[in-house]
């Protein structure tokens, strides 16, 4: 893109670099395992990726949107599932400790998340409440000077291998009377519970993270009781915007490979390349990416300049993901029986891929905050 | 459409599935395992040789019937619907090309389910473009000795009679011929076993002959007539993948309903969404459309008139809507959907391939454009 910065390219290059060299090799292995990539992981803290948009004083990049969204493009053309993880880390846990803890709690976390000696996840879903999130019902109670949670939190990408926590509780019965917490695993704030098995993202892991009657200080508390509405929504532009980043990996891989094997494989005597049906879906495939690169990194440039909206997030969320599956399952298509197998990495690439239609919001909650905004002045009727 | 026996067989298909192959199949599916057993039990049933003549253990039924059980099994499992249909597949070759010997001596055994047979025509080199074939089969003496391999053979391991397509002269459609190689065979050894995104509990494999030997009688048909043998088959396998596909439709969608219907968010069942209501009303016309044009495809089969154009558009219609429909039922259900515990996620799973066996679906839309420049011509 003409608006990247001589840094942001840098950055690219790096990221498509490490992407090739540590998560490509290992995907399939990864996926075929159900197993988490924590070496890669690890090493993202060395190569300085892991604190993206956090402050340098912390040990962060200092960077926006427009630079996650440039990693989540280039690691999710290799492994989409060990993106998700990274996206879990730095934009769920530690971009919102960042922007909403305290001068002690940053301090306290940050540089160990940053370095990848600690490894976070945010908890918000529950078993009954997904898209309906504002409706949870894990407590905390005050108790003197502590306070004490019961409840779980469901499908919580990151939870086996989490140190920190950064979760959403119910502090009272009005709707909004949520209150967000830094938990701990060391000091027993949470236990996690069995792990999650998934059609794709494999090599991420998903579990649960149960409270039995935790013992958590105030001082763990990040900002007043009935914040977290404001923190969740002030998160989830970002969250959509780099979600859609691996989406557009992973069409990006999809189409690279879906061109390599048109002029590779022959059929009729000739590459299938000279097919007109081919070259239709290639043509297709590819025009259709540049769209989403184009729409998403202005996006996200735009984000960054300051001019922000859930509505134009939520766009962003709804076209990309949906777009990327379906050209996944083209280049599954083209491939043939090849494309079926695990030989090849686009079965992979579109099973990690329909997870981003339904993780950090569904098509349908984007559709509804979409409409939402569209037609503000319209007084709501049940239909 | 239905009639009192289709009711029965789909009864008794239910039974079974839900019974014998559901409860193992999450499981069974993660560690791609496919069980013998439930094939022999089919086959106790009645259902592993369903439009073979009565003669030769079969049940003498039409494509039809074979249908209505096909979609009903399908609900549960596509892998083992794949395997009988494509044993029965054999068996219909036999049965129209072998000679009286032959039927005797392979058609009981797959009939009663006791065996399962394959065939074997894709190569690495060759998927679309069947008829380029390089596996070859050179007579010496009393034998043929078949050299190559062959790539994506459904039940490849664990059928016991193959039908193998082989070169016997020089190149194209016209040098091919058709082959019976039963496991055990010298020379006949099985290859790597593939690793699939679905239809985990169906074995595809790969085939090697090195200097195969078999017997003289083990040619199918007259010399070099191989790609007649498989063609013959074509109209009753895309038939059969547009059942299996609609019955894997019908379950997508079934899911969908019943979990809209009990789960609740902004306190109300999100069936309650028209947004919802609108997907499944889409998922449920497509599917219903497919059913008709499947089952028409079936009749016309049945009736001697098979129509090509038809059963293209049959078996490309059907599985394009049991690749929508079992996507929007993984959207429906949403983050459970995607998980291992409920069975959407490996519905949408075993759908991609639909729209790649039997012919990619770009091979049916050149297979329907050639009838439509027929019709003018």
């Amino acid at each position: 893109m003409w608006y990247f910065s001589e840094e942001e390219k840098a950055l690219q290059e790096l990221c498509r670099d490490f992407a090739q060299n540590e998560l490509a090799p290992k995907a399939e292995h990864h996926d075929n395992e159900e197993s988490f990539n924590i070496e890669a992981f690890k090493k993202m803290g060395e190569i300085g990726l892991l604190g993206i948009t956090a402050d340098p004083k912390y040990g962060g990049s200092g960077l926006g949107a427009l630079a996650a969204t440039i990693v989540m493009e280039e690691l999710g053309k290799a492994c989409p599932a060990s993106t998700l993880s990274y996206l879990a880390h730095t934009i769920l846990c530690v971009n919102n400790i960042q922007n909403n803890a305290n001068e002690e709690q940053k301090q306290k976390y940050l540089p160990k998340l940053i370095t990848g000696e600690w490894i976070g996840c945010m908890g918000m879903s529950e078993a009954d409440f997904g898209s309906d999130a504002v409706g949870i019902q894990t407590r905390a109670k005050l108790n003197g000077d502590h306070y004490s949670i019961n409840g779980s939190k469901m499908w919580i990408t990151n939870a086996q291998y989490s140190d920190i926590a950064y979760v959403y509780t119910r502090t009272g019965d009005e709707k909004k009377n949520l209150t967000t917490f830094i938990l701990e695993k060391d000091k027993n704030q949470f236990e996690v519970g069995k792990p999650i098995h998934k059609m794709g993202m494999r090599a991420s892991p998903t579990g649960e993270l149960i409270f039995k009657d935790a013992i958590v200080p105030l001082e763990n508390r990040v900002g007043e009781e009935g914040d977290s509405v404001y923190h969740m929504m002030k998160n989830l532009e970002i969250e959509r915007i780099t979600i859609a980043g691996i989406s557009l990996g992973v069409a990006r891989a999809c189409t690279e490979q879906s061109i390599k094997y048109a002029q590779e494989r022959k059929q009729f005597g000739k590459e299938i390349g000279n097919f007109q049906l081919i070259q239709k879906m290639i043509a297709e495939m590819s025009t259709e990416t540049d769209m989403m690169a184009h729409f998403l990194y202005g996006v996200a440039k735009e984000y960054d300049m300051g001019n922000k909206g859930p509505a134009i997030a939520a766009k962003v969320k709804l076209a990309l993901p949906k777009m990327a599956t379906k050209i996944a399952l083209d280049a599954i298509q083209l491939h043939g029986g090849y494309g079926y197998s695990r030989e090849f990495p686009v079965e992979r690439l579109m099973r990690d891929n329909k997870l981003n239609e339904i993780g950090a919001g569904t098509n349908e909650v984007m559709i509804m905050i979409i409409a939402k905004d569209l037609l503000k002045e319209l007084k709501p009727k049940k239909v | 459409m239905t009639n009192e026996f289709h009711q029965e067989i789909t009864e008794q298909i239910r039974k079974f599935r839900l019974e014998r192959i559901e409860p193992l199949l999450e499981k069974d599916d993660h560690e791609a395992r496919f069980r013998k057993e439930i094939f022999n039990e089919l086959g106790e049933l009645g259902f592993t040789g369903i439009t073979i003549p009565e003669e030769f253990g079969g049940a003498g039924l039409t494509y039809t019937d074979f249908c209505v059980f096909l979609e009903e099994l399908s609900k549960t499992s596509v892998p083992y619907a794949v395997t009988v249909s494509v044993s029965t597949m054999v068996q219909s070759i036999l049965n129209k090309f072998g000679t009286q010997e032959q039927k005797e001596k392979y058609l009981p055994e797959l009939t009663s389910g006791k065996e399962i047979g394959a065939f074997a025509l894709s190569e690495s080199g060759s998927g679309s473009d069947a008829s380029s074939l390089k596996t070859t089969a050179k007579e010496s003496g009393d034998s043929y000795v078949i050299n190559g391999s062959k790539l994506w053979i459904t039940s490849g391991g664990v059928a016991k009679t193959y039908i193998v397509m082989a070169r016997t002269s020089g190149e194209g459609s016209k040098g091919v011929s058709a082959f019976i190689v039963r496991d055990g065979d010298p020379g006949f050894e099985y290859g790597k076993n593939e690793s699939k995104m679905g239809w985990r509990t169906s074995p595809t494999r790969e085939l090697l002959f090195q200097n195969c030997t078999i017997p003289k009688d083990r040619l199918i048909g007259n010399m070099n007539e191989g790609m007649k043998v498989a063609l013959s088959a074509l109209d009753a396998g895309r038939i059969t993948i547009g059942a299996i596909s609609v019955g894997l439709a019908q379950r997508a969608l079934d899911e969908s309903i019943s979990y809209s219907l009990s789960r609740e968010q902004f306190k109300q069942k999100i069936f309650d969404f028209q947004g919802l209501q609108f997907m499944m009303s889409d998922m449920a016309t497509e599917t219903e459309a497919s059913r008709l044009l499947v089952y028409h495809a079936a009749e016309l089969l049945d009736k001697g008139r098979p129509n090509p154009k038809i059963s293209s558009m049959a078996k490309l219609k059907a599985s394009d809507t049991a690749m929508s429909v079992t996507t929007d039922a993984v959207q429906i259900l949403g983050g459970v959907g995607y998980t291992t515990e409920y069975p959407v996620e490996r519905l949408m799973r075993d759908a991609k391939v639909l729209q790649i066996v039997e012919g990619t679906n770009q091979i049916q839309r050149v297979v329907i454009a050639r009838q439509l420049r027929k019709s003018f011509n």
